[in-house]
């Protein structure tokens, strides 16, 4: 660690003001505050620095994300025998999927910071952190099958588009990587619906096995073909047809205990949706007018992109909602839209994107009213207490 | 003597003056880029070259004529009824027009379907007849209307390029992108053939107007 943090104090000089290497200062100055926490000083105003600033806070997510990110790997590689059926080890199986989902990662991470360290240099801003994360999201939320020039495409709309015309990270309205794949959702409607959720590339030799089906829960419950449903335990452990993240509900909590207890991500955020979802699944069990609708509530919390979209997704410190009381609102709304899209609108078997986008614009305004409900909360009692003491 | 005397007073055609009326609109005064007029139908119609040309074309007819025509009233409009008179004129105009094409370019002017007759509730045509036609002779008023017109034409073509380009993989229907590019792997975009993606686009030109002219941008 000494010897690394001698040679980065070593070429600092270069990349400073009239060094040889002064353009590429930012770059420098990103991967050095990456690596060590930097020795800055405040300079007015309260002198408290924490270490734990904006890199290592989104560090704590990359973490929370490991095991979706695994689990991930593995059904893929999993689900890739199942459909070709052969039986073959558990490393054999983790070992496909790591090499189909790595490049996905590189391209997601590669382009999307290279738009950053432009971004960068040619406003001569610090590079923004924020991207760690959604490099690793937007992988994990599209299927395995997705080419990778379209993910190229679609990371550096989200960053330029969703967060690059807004200032930077901070200032985005939405979250980049639901914008990715909605701009991947809407482009290239092809790849990012039907039957592309199992990599079925062939080898010499193999063939599909005889009724392989290859789509998802919530398709399936689309189509009313309610006998190929996978059973509750499947959908919750996450041996599912699905995006490469989204699948396990178990390695989707093992995230957010992380994510909640270093504080990264919000609770009552996560509680709300659920909340949410709860209700409206509830809602539509009561009628029970179709399949779709006749199915338990809880069924909806581990199909689909519902509990990944929760803790990841809708928990987005910048495009959520600031206040306590916003935080639920924004939350429970989130659940009820993503079921209401879910059973009542046909053209999008999957809803949690499309609420979670809806409700990130509407974050700003929920805010404003609680902010504004509570100044008039306060201005009554002051008016109260005014009129106490002059009684 | 005298007929000497109100020609030398008489203003070339295309004096400084005149000249800026017709290349101000193109780029300071854009009236989509600075302004934001005219954006609905930038929306609705841009989706291939051809619709967007025919569109360009028709306003910068109904718009060069309609200044003139008004212009050339100014000082017999009673100024309580001069907007009624503007509609009236413009309709009329829209109505010509919309007969042209039907006649003509029939297969391009069922795709532009209503958006023909809605150049009338287009705010750029009305904003210029009320802030310059009313007030200006005839020629510097059809230059405006010209200008205008053409900053709005420019526009509408940019963005039908990018739509069409990146949506269809042609430009005026013709191919572009070659076969080889599909067979690569290459798809079309269908998010640029939706609307929300041409006000993207136009967002990113106004983006790009800005980052070139600094003084445009005005952080209030």
């Amino acid at each position: 660690m000494k010897a690394l943090h001698n040679l980065v104090e070593k070429v600092k000089p270069n990349f400073e003001k009239g060094g040889k290497l002064e353009k590429l200062n930012r770059t420098f100055e990103a991967f050095e505050t990456f690596l060590f926490v930097p020795g800055n000083v405040t300079k007015k105003g309260s002198h408290i620095r924490d270490a734990m600033d904006m890199k290592r806070t989104m560090f704590h997510v990359v973490i929370a994300m490991i095991p979706v990110m695994l689990f991930g790997m593995w059904n893929v590689g999993y689900q890739h025998y199942l459909a070709i059926g052969q039986e073959v080890a558990f490393l054999d199986q983790f070992v496909y999927g790591l090499i189909r989902v790595l490049p996905l990662i590189v391209v997601s991470y590669a382009s999307g910071l290279a738009i950053e360290f432009l971004f960068a240099t040619i406003r001569d801003h610090e590079v923004n952190e924020g991207f760690l994360v959604s490099g690793l999201l937007i992988p994990l939320v599209i299927p395995v099958t997705t080419p990778l020039w379209m993910v190229a495409v679609a990371t550096i709309f989200a960053v330029i588009i969703g967060k690059e015309v807004f200032g930077g990270t901070g200032m985005n309205i939405l979250n980049p990587a639901l914008l990715a794949r909605a701009f991947l959702f809407f482009a290239y409607p092809s790849y990012l619906s039907g039957e592309v959720w199992i990599d079925t590339t062939l080898q010499e030799g193999q063939q599909l096995v005889d009724g392989f089906s290859g789509a998802t829960a919530l398709a399936v419950l689309a189509a009313g073909e309610l006998q190929y449903l996978p059973s509750a335990f499947e959908m919750f452990v996450g041996t599912i047809p699905g995006s490469i993240g989204e699948t396990s509900t178990v390695a989707v909590l093992i995230g957010a205990v992380i994510l909640v207890a270093t504080g990264v991500g919000s609770l009552r955020i996560m509680l709300s949706v659920v909340a949410g979802g709860l209700f409206m699944g509830g809602l539509f069990n009561l009628f029970a007018v179709n399949d779709f609708m006749a199915i338990p509530p809880y069924y909806h919390l581990i199909m689909g992109g519902f509990a990944f979209g929760t803790v990841y997704m809708a928990t987005d410190p910048v495009s959520a909602s600031q206040t306590g009381t916003g935080k639920y609102i924004y939350g429970f709304l989130i659940g009820v839209i993503t079921i209401l899209i879910r059973v009542v609108n046909p053209a999008y078997p999957e809803g949690m994107m499309l609420a979670i986008l809806f409700m990130n614009v509407f974050a700003p305004l929920i805010d404003h009213y609680v902010v504004a409900a509570n100044i008039k909360r306060r201005m009554n009692r002051l008016k109260k207490a005014e009129v106490t003491i002059q009684k | 003597m005298s007929e000497t005397n109100s020609n030398t007073q008489k203003e070339p055609l295309f004096s400084g003056k005149n000249q800026k009326l017709l290349s101000n609109p193109l780029n300071k005064d854009n009236p989509i880029t600075v302004q934001v007029l005219g954006i609905c139908s930038v929306l609705a119609i841009t989706v291939q070259m051809k619709t967007s040309l025919v569109m360009a074309i028709s306003v910068v007819a109904v718009m060069g004529s309609a200044n003139l025509i008004i212009s050339l009233l100014r000082k017999g409009i009673p100024p309580r009824i001069r907007i009624i008179v503007q509609l009236t004129v413009i309709a009329a105009l829209v109505i010509l027009v919309d007969q042209i094409l039907k006649a003509f370019v029939y297969d391009v002017s069922r795709q532009l379907s209503v958006f023909v007759g809605l150049i009338i509730t287009n705010c750029i045509i009305m904003g210029r007849l009320e802030a310059f036609a009313l007030n200006n002779k005839p020629w510097p008023s059809f230059l405006d209307g010209i200008g205008n017109a053409a900053g709005y034409a420019w526009v509408l073509l940019a963005v039908g390029f990018f739509r069409e380009l990146l949506g269809s993989g042609t430009l005026f229907g013709y191919q572009v992108i070659p076969n080889a590019l599909y067979e690569f792997g290459y798809e079309n975009n269908g998010f640029m053939i939706l609307p929300p993606m041409a006000l993207i686009t136009v967002g990113v030109i106004i983006w790009v107007h800005r980052s070139r002219e600094r003084d445009l941008i005005d952080i209030s």
